[in-house]
């Protein structure tokens, strides 16, 4: 039997007044506003219409609109289980296997910064644990600023994690709603100050090109122009590894004896999260890096994922073309990766909701991976309608 | 060259218990004998993969129709529900009425920390940072680190161990729980407190949840060794599900590392027990946004496996089985250790060896002792005098045995 009780309050201004009747210690907790992105989801669920499609959650689907489990990984997975290994716990930075092929994979094998050992990366919960760690890193060493610069617009959940771990949020001009295309002199003017730490988000590396080595161009330019980056980076998409949550974050470093101070402080910061990494995912990943043959399976398998986004991006624009829509869409082509910023009005987007059963987010992002030679006829009639 | 940004990062101490295992293994020396870091292992001084795991795994392995994609934010349902179910038992009040829920985390330490930033945000006032947290003298270390990092700014420590009578310092604790300010957090060890594997009676947690309720003091249970302790799930869960009887609202950090031998797979579970329904839903919807921008969403592996062994009857009983293995072989080592230590009379007195429960012996050997075995005989343990029973075996018990007895009566 529960003892109800009533509760004293504190004489500090800060403590919200509890409730008058018996009360829980959360009567004051608000209730948390659903995430836009699950709510697309959520909806889609309930609509019967046999034509839904779902271009929210960014998930590949293959040209059925299933998930798809790489080949790769079953290899990897079925190496695993013949092998009967332990289940230890991971040293706090992870499986060293692993962290370095992540590396190698970022940087490139031949990169000077392997060689000389002037970096640390550590395993993280997949791109959003690793993002946090270096949030958090910066927080506590980064003394120069407490503001993190994101491109305006920026995946949703980057403004949460840095705000959590204490920093600030400004905004640098990066999308032309007039254009759908990249604001390069708004970017630019808003970028040039000096001495910036630079953070790279790596989620896509293989799944936007096709090319692992062309996706992490920019991210080895930046290096090789003496540019000490941060990186973080995802096997969420390019693996299929999602619930696995298979990451990485590492820094750059002067030389391998900051590296090692570095890492001493980046274990302090793992261990009262959730002391050690998980392995699945990491070990999967590590045997695909570091096995050959199964590697090369990979970037095959990875390609495939990167083309079939990019023909049904010509397929919309072509269907487009042929339902007689006068409207530039260029830049479904143009844009990269598993997303794209249709540049469809809020209102349109209801309406392909509401009369098509065709759930994407309210900005008009849809998840290109959610189309599929089936359904992109639909999509292009439904998007003309509402666009003509 | 401008200077690096990182120039003044100070190099940080290693994690103890990591660093013992790390010379440990550097020892060349044969009767090297490792009773640090907590683990099991089987009398070989091997780790060991339960049965059960290995046959659950198979299972998930041969399943062509999983995958890999994101569990909810809030981790599997399947096994939030099963692993709350668990703690608080199938006939619990709490469950019936519909006021209860669980996080998936990562690990003990990923449910405690959760805890720990909702605590912060929304306990006692929004973003009341003031908020003393209470942790046991001594407790696992990364207890203190956990609320640090969550931001709170007033980490004090409960009276528990007492080192004179090698037992709980039970009227110690109590006077810090009268003297507390009310509202305070108070982090509870299950069963197995870690280090000192003194866990209060019955009776004493009688009083223990007197005294709370009186003060308005908030329970937040660490629960790392159910089922590991004692053999018994329900008898290692005795202490939350009383609180859960008297109505306390609490919180229950819960591991599946050492019970489900899952330690690298990073299985926890966040269980909240509420006064309704409708503040359970609002702590999770509030926690959930927590979780989104610390790991997204939890690994899928490890709860699967728990998920699927705790809904079936069968594989439910055959890991009571394999937990019940586990206990057995640790109470075996306490006995075997203590008559040895009595056989060769060793100074002082050892009952408090099988008296303690879980993984865990606070030998009471100071540091200059531990200093001995470790540089001397090679046994590795913690500074404490914290030694892992996991760690003997038959046949090292006897080398361990005179060791500690050579420590006791050499060095003073």
């Amino acid at each position: 039997m529960a003892l109800l009780y009533t509760r004293r309050l504190l004489a500090t201004p800060r403590l919200v007044a509890a409730a008058t009747r018996a009360s829980s210690w959360w009567s004051h907790v608000e209730m948390g506003p659903p995430d836009p992105i699950l709510g697309v989801t959520e909806a889609f669920k309930r609509d019967t219409n046999s034509k839904k499609m779902n271009l929210g959650v960014g998930a590949y689907r293959d040209d059925s609109g299933k998930p798809y489990v790489l080949n790769c990984v079953r290899k990897a997975e079925a190496m695993i289980a013949s092998k009967k290994m332990d289940k230890e716990y991971l040293p706090i930075g992870g499986l060293a296997d692993f962290t370095r092929a992540s590396a190698e994979l970022a940087l490139g094998e031949n990169s000077e910064v392997l060689k000389s050992g002037r970096y640390v990366t550590v395993q993280g919960i997949s791109g959003t644990g690793s993002l946090r760690i270096g949030a958090n890193f910066l927080q506590r060493f980064f003394k120069s600023s407490r503001e993190v610069y994101l491109p305006k617009p920026s995946w949703g959940n980057h403004t949460p994690i840095f705000r959590d771990a204490g920093l600030q949020l400004q905004a640098y001009r990066y999308y032309d709603p007039k254009t759908c295309s990249l604001d390069f002199s708004g970017a630019m003017d808003d970028i040039s100050k000096r001495n910036l730490l630079v953070y790279f988000d790596m989620a896509y590396q293989g799944f936007a090109s096709g090319d692992i080595n062309r996706d992490a161009w920019a991210v080895r330019y930046f290096i090789d122009q003496g540019i000490n980056v941060l990186i973080s980076q995802s096997y969420a998409k390019n693996m299929g590894l999602y619930g696995e949550r298979a990451g990485a974050f590492t820094i750059i470093c002067s030389n391998a004896e900051e590296a090692k101070r570095v890492e001493s402080q980046l274990k302090i910061l793992i261990r009262p999260m959730y002391s050690n990494p998980p392995l699945n995912g990491a070990r999967i990943a590590s045997i695909i890096l570091n096995t050959p043959d199964i590697r090369k399976e990979w970037l095959v398998e990875v390609k495939g994922m990167a083309d079939r986004i990019i023909s049904m991006r010509t397929q919309l624009v072509s269907n487009l073309k042929k339902e007689g829509s006068s409207h530039n869409w260029q830049h479904i082509t143009d844009q990269i990766g598993m997303f794209c910023f249709t540049g469809l009005k809020p209102e349109q987007v209801e309406r392909l909701i509401k009369e098509f059963s065709i759930y994407m987010t309210k900005d008009g992002r849809i998840s290109v991976a959610g189309v599929t030679s089936g359904n992109v006829g639909y999509l292009a009639h439904a998007i003309h309608q509402v666009t003509k | 060259m401008a200077a690096s940004i990182f120039s003044a990062v100070p190099r940080a101490p290693p994690v103890a218990v990591f660093k013992l295992t790390a010379d440990f293994r550097e020892d060349g020396d044969s009767r090297k004998v490792n009773l640090g870091v907590g683990a099991y292992r089987t009398d070989e001084g091997q780790p060991w993969v339960l049965p059960v795991v290995k046959k659950v795994e198979q299972m998930i392995a041969n399943d062509n129709s999983l995958n890999h994609e994101y569990l909810p934010i809030l981790g599997l349902p399947e096994f939030r529900a099963n692993a709350s179910r668990i703690a608080l038992g199938d006939d619990s009040p709490a469950i019936k009425e519909n006021r209860i829920g669980g996080v998936q985390s990562l690990g003990g330490t990923g449910a405690l920390r959760i805890g720990a930033e909702f605590l912060r945000r929304w306990y006692n006032g929004n973003n009341n940072t003031a908020t003393p947290v209470y942790i046991s003298t001594p407790s696992w270390e990364n207890h203190n680190s956990v609320f640090v990092d969550a931001g709170f700014k007033d980490i004090r420590t409960y009276h528990y161990w007492d080192a004179a009578k090698r037992g709980l310092d039970l009227q110690g604790l109590l006077d810090d729980m009268e003297k507390a300010p009310e509202f305070s957090i108070f982090i509870l060890h299950a069963c197995a407190h870690n280090p000192t594997g003194t866990d209060p009676t019955p009776d004493q947690w009688k009083q223990i949840a007197a005294v709370m309720k009186r003060r308005f003091l908030f329970p937040f249970f660490d629960s790392a060794y159910q089922g590991f302790a004692s053999g018994s799930l329900d008898k290692d869960a005795w202490a939350v599900r009383y609180f859960v009887s008297e109505g306390f609202e609490l919180f229950c950090a819960q591991s599946f590392s050492k019970n489900f031998g899952l330690y690298n797979e990073r299985v926890g579970n966040l269980t909240v027990v509420g006064k309704d329904t409708d503040n359970v839903q609002r702590v999770l919807s509030q926690m959930e946004k927590i979780v989104r921008t610390t790991w997204s969403n939890p690994p899928s592996q490890g709860a699967r496996i728990v998920a699927t062994t705790l809904s079936s009857p069968q594989l439910f009983a055959e890991w009571k089985d394999n937990v019940k293995t586990m206990a057995d072989r640790v109470l075996l080592m306490r006995s075997e250790l203590r008559s040895r230590l009595e056989a060769l009379g060793t100074p002082g007195t050892w009952n408090h060896i099988t008296e303690q429960i879980g993984m865990f012996s606070f030998t009471g050997l100071n540091p200059k002792q531990v200093e001995y075995m470790i540089k001397e005989k090679h046994i590795y343990l913690m500074a404490s005098g914290r030694i892992n029973m996991c760690g003997l075996t038959t046949k090292n018990l006897d080398y361990v045995a005179k060791s500690i007895h050579e420590a006791v009566t050499k060095i003073q």
